[in-house]
């Protein structure tokens, strides 16, 4: 007998159909996984039967979880269900929460909502919940507010508030996407834990293949609105029946093939050297007398790269990873240490040349930040031209750009709202080549993407990188992604880079305990999980 | 909501006709007095009737429409002028000393009621329509840099904006390549709700006698001198008093369908 017996479920959008025929079971206390790409119709799956679908939205068909059809239900009897019987969190624990109320008001009011515990109840609920999930009273007041946590800490009261109540069925949608690798690995075992010991069906959204595998027993495969394969975890890694399964797979085992870079010539120099680069920041005063105390975002850091060659920068959000990127391309002073290009020092703002600033260019992670709006394609690709002056032939080299990174010439016209999130990767890649720099900064450049879209992107960053002798700084969290496209990697902790050396070297057999922990808390799909014919075709 | 901006744009370009056609034909000489015919009640000669001096206060309706936008249009100007680069300078040079000094001094004019500052400028200029934009538009300053600044900061914190920067663009270039287009849609919606704020602030300076001087037409005027006879002759005071209530309401009608047109993100839920 299932817990949530899903039949035909169907939803349209003002027409559009988002749904069509999506079939599947989850039991009792069972962890189950819809893993599929962005806009495959996961989380509108998980809205709809949490009667949440957006406006103008019309579901069909049947769901039903424990003798009731929760898509013929009424509003008033889902808000019962909402947080008692079913419990949801999201993505983003920085926007999960409500800033303005503590945590301990936020846990208890589930339960006040519910009526199921008095004001003082609740609260000896929310404590013992808070404390469950990994927050102790001791050190984790019911009084603290969202901002005085962590990301991950908010995901775990994100996760008390949803479970207050001991519901049925919690539905994570993407709940560790937006955290660290190490924070991930803590919040999953968090959730593996709670449906473990209370008996609760979790059913895990993700787009992330090595997570389903170490989490879920059984697994569906979703693909525009459709689920095109199911099963038992182990048996569908292993058979991988449909097409679109295979070709998923295929991309996140994908490994671009990439010529290891030469070692630099006798005499020549490096492309980039950092010494000993030190970047502080002044924090607020603690008390109205009180000196500001400082903050070592990069914490005597020193590197070099040299031409052609491809360096991973790896490390937790907040460790200074970006900090040291910005320096780099000169937008920020250091306060101790030197950055040297080609050899000539790396000055802040204006007081850099021109010509020097032109060897340096940079790729950011959000797709959909990354460009003004307003602005056509071919404006938007010409920017660094500031740089050098606009040359006669622009408007070819825009052309010669964009076809380069495989889109059309003609796309110059569009405006940028016009691309999907991969073909805006591939103009900024494209922005960041037309003044042939010799360095390029790559800021988390693939994280944002889709398995699929991603590996054509590294596919367009190493065949780039041979043609025109680039070298790549690659700032990553994401060890798998570094591991495939570079030479060396730094792993970089709190300002400080703690190891470097060959990529593989480094990777196979870390020193550092933080190396360590990073690769032990990455998810991975099982060795013997994967086929033999696959692993031989990439 | 359609049907709002509808209206909004209907009455809004009624007050604009009515002051472009003032300028060529009103029925009236709005100078001439005729004792003989004041306070007549509407009719055929006269429309919305006379005034008690005879006038006719359709004409004078049509031509004080061109004292308030006159003097609304150009205390928007001044803000907008003075109040977005300024907003522009604060947002690019954020917590420095040159930030501080603008949105202090913003702090600084918002301290003053903006009628004690109009009196004294009045008192120290005497008083004339040219007195009344200026008290208007220093105030428009610090709401238009205000908003420029809000709306900016938010932007610099944008990947574009770095892109800019590695592409060696300095912060005064990048305010108005980049900053200045993605915060003109806000602009254009704060200078609607600022242009009727000025044609109530301008009737409001007339009707105390510190606005525009007899014999230009002005709608805070005519409501002045009509208020005593308010009960001998209503339609004095009712045409007047209705000419800036449906102005004011149209263009924030208006203002308020262009922010649901030009806003972005609205634009994307739709």
């Amino acid at each position: 007998m299932s817990l949530l017996a899903v039949r035909d479920l169907t939803l349209a959008i003002r027409g559009a159909r988002v749904l069509a025929g999506v079939d599947f079971d989850i039991a009792a206390g069972e962890v189950f996984g819809l893993v599929g790409e962005s806009g495959s119709g996961k989380s509108m799956t998980a809205l709809a039967l949490m009667g949440l679908a957006p406006q103008g939205a019309r579901a069909a068909g049947r769901a039903d979880f424990a003798g009731r059809n929760l898509l013929a239900l009424p509003e008033r009897a889902l808000t019962g269900l909402r947080g008692n019987e079913i419990g949801m969190i999201f993505q983003e624990p920085m926007t999960a929460l409500n800033p303005m109320k503590t945590i301990g008001d936020q846990v208890a009011e589930t339960l006040l909502i519910h009526r199921a515990a008095t004001r003082a109840g609740a609260r000896a609920i929310a404590r013992e919940t808070l404390a469950r999930v990994g927050l102790p009273g001791d050190r984790f007041a019911l009084s603290l507010y969202p901002h005085e946590l962590s990301g991950g800490q908010r995901q775990r009261v994100a996760i008390a508030m949803a479970t207050a109540l001991r519901p049925k069925l919690l539905i994570a949608d993407e709940p560790t996407t937006a955290l660290d690798v190490t924070t991930q690995a803590q919040i999953l075992d968090l959730l593996r834990g709670l449906a473990r010991d209370e008996g609760m069906a979790l059913m895990l959204i993700t787009h992330d293949l090595a997570v389903v595998a170490g989490m879920a027993a059984r697994v569906a495969v979703m693909q525009a609105g459709r689920i095109v394969e199911r099963g038992a975890t182990a048996a569908l890694f292993r058979t991988r029946a449909h097409d679109y399964t295979r070709r998923l797979f295929a991309a996140s085992e994908h490994r671009p093939l990439r010529r290891p870079a030469r070692p630099r010539q006798k005499g020549g120099g490096a492309l980039l050297s950092v010494e000993g680069a030190v970047r502080e920041y002044r924090l607020p005063r603690p008390g109205a007398f009180a000196p500001h105390p400082r903050l070592r975002a990069v914490d005597a850091v020193s590197l070099t790269i040299d031409p052609g060659e491809s360096v991973g920068l790896v490390g937790e959000s907040g460790c200074g990873k970006s900090t040291l990127s910005r320096a780099i391309l000169g937008l920020d002073p250091l306060q101790a240490g030197v950055i040297r290009l080609d050899g000539r020092q790396v000055t802040p703002g204006h007081t850099m040349p021109p010509q020097m600033r032109a060897k340096m260019q940079v790729v950011f992670q959000d797709p959909y930040g990354s460009f003004n709006p307003r602005h056509r394609v071919e404006r938007l690709v010409s920017e660094p031209f500031h740089l050098t002056g606009r040359p006669r032939d622009a408007r070819a080299r825009v052309a010669a750009a964009l076809e380069e990174v495989g889109l059309q010439a003609d796309d110059m016209a569009k405006y940028i709202h016009e691309f999907s999130g991969g073909q805006r990767q591939r103009i900024a890649i494209a922005r960041a080549l037309i003044i042939r720099p010799a360095l390029i900064i790559l800021d988390e450049a693939v994280s944002a993407l889709d398995v699929r879209v991603r590996a054509q992107v590294l596919d367009l960053l190493v065949a780039l990188q041979a043609s025109h002798g680039l070298a790549y700084l690659f700032i990553s969290h994401d060890l798998g992604v570094v591991r495939k496209v570079t030479d060396r990697v730094l792993v970089m902790q709190a300002g400080r880079i703690v190891e470097q050396g060959a990529t593989e070297a480094v990777l196979t057999r870390p020193e550092h305990p933080h190396t360590r922990a990073l690769i032990a808390a990455t998810p991975t799909i099982p060795a013997d999980w994967k086929e033999p014919a696959n692993a031989a075709q990439t | 909501m359609r049907a709002a901006f509808a209206l909004g744009l209907g009455l809004s370009f009624a007050a604009l006709a009515a002051a472009l056609v003032s300028l060529v034909w009103t029925p009236h000489d709005v100078t001439a007095l005729a004792i003989a015919e004041r306070l007549r009640p509407p009719s055929a000669a006269h429309w919305l009737g006379t005034d008690h001096f005879g006038r006719d206060i359709a004409s004078m309706l049509m031509a004080g429409a061109r004292t308030s936008i006159a003097v609304a249009l150009v205390a928007v100007g001044i803000g907008l002028g003075l109040g977005v680069p300024l907003g522009l300078l604060a947002a690019a040079r954020r917590g420095t000393l040159a930030d501080e000094v603008v949105m202090r001094g913003n702090d600084l004019i918002f301290a003053f009621p903006s009628l004690v500052i109009a009196i004294l400028i009045t008192a120290v200029f005497g008083p004339s329509a040219v007195n009344a934009i200026i008290a208007i538009g220093i105030f428009n300053v610090p709401v238009f840099a205000r908003v420029t600044r809000g709306a900016a900061l938010s932007l610099w914190t944008l990947d574009f904006i770095r892109a800019a920067e590695v592409a060696g663009k300095g912060r005064i270039r990048i305010s108005a390549e980049h900053i200045l287009p993605n915060v003109a849609s806000l602009l254009v919606v704060q200078g609607t709700i600022q242009f009727s704020l000025g044609i109530l602030a301008e009737a409001g300076l007339s009707y105390v006698g510190l606005g525009a001087q007899p014999p230009l037409p002005s709608w805070g005027r005519m409501l002045a001198e009509a208020q005593t006879m308010v009960t001998l002759a209503p339609h004095v005071a009712i045409f007047p008093g209705l000419a800036i209530v449906l102005t004011v309401l149209g263009l924030n009608l208006m203002g308020d369908g262009l922010r649901d047109r030009l806003d972005p993100r609205l634009r994307r839920a739709a």
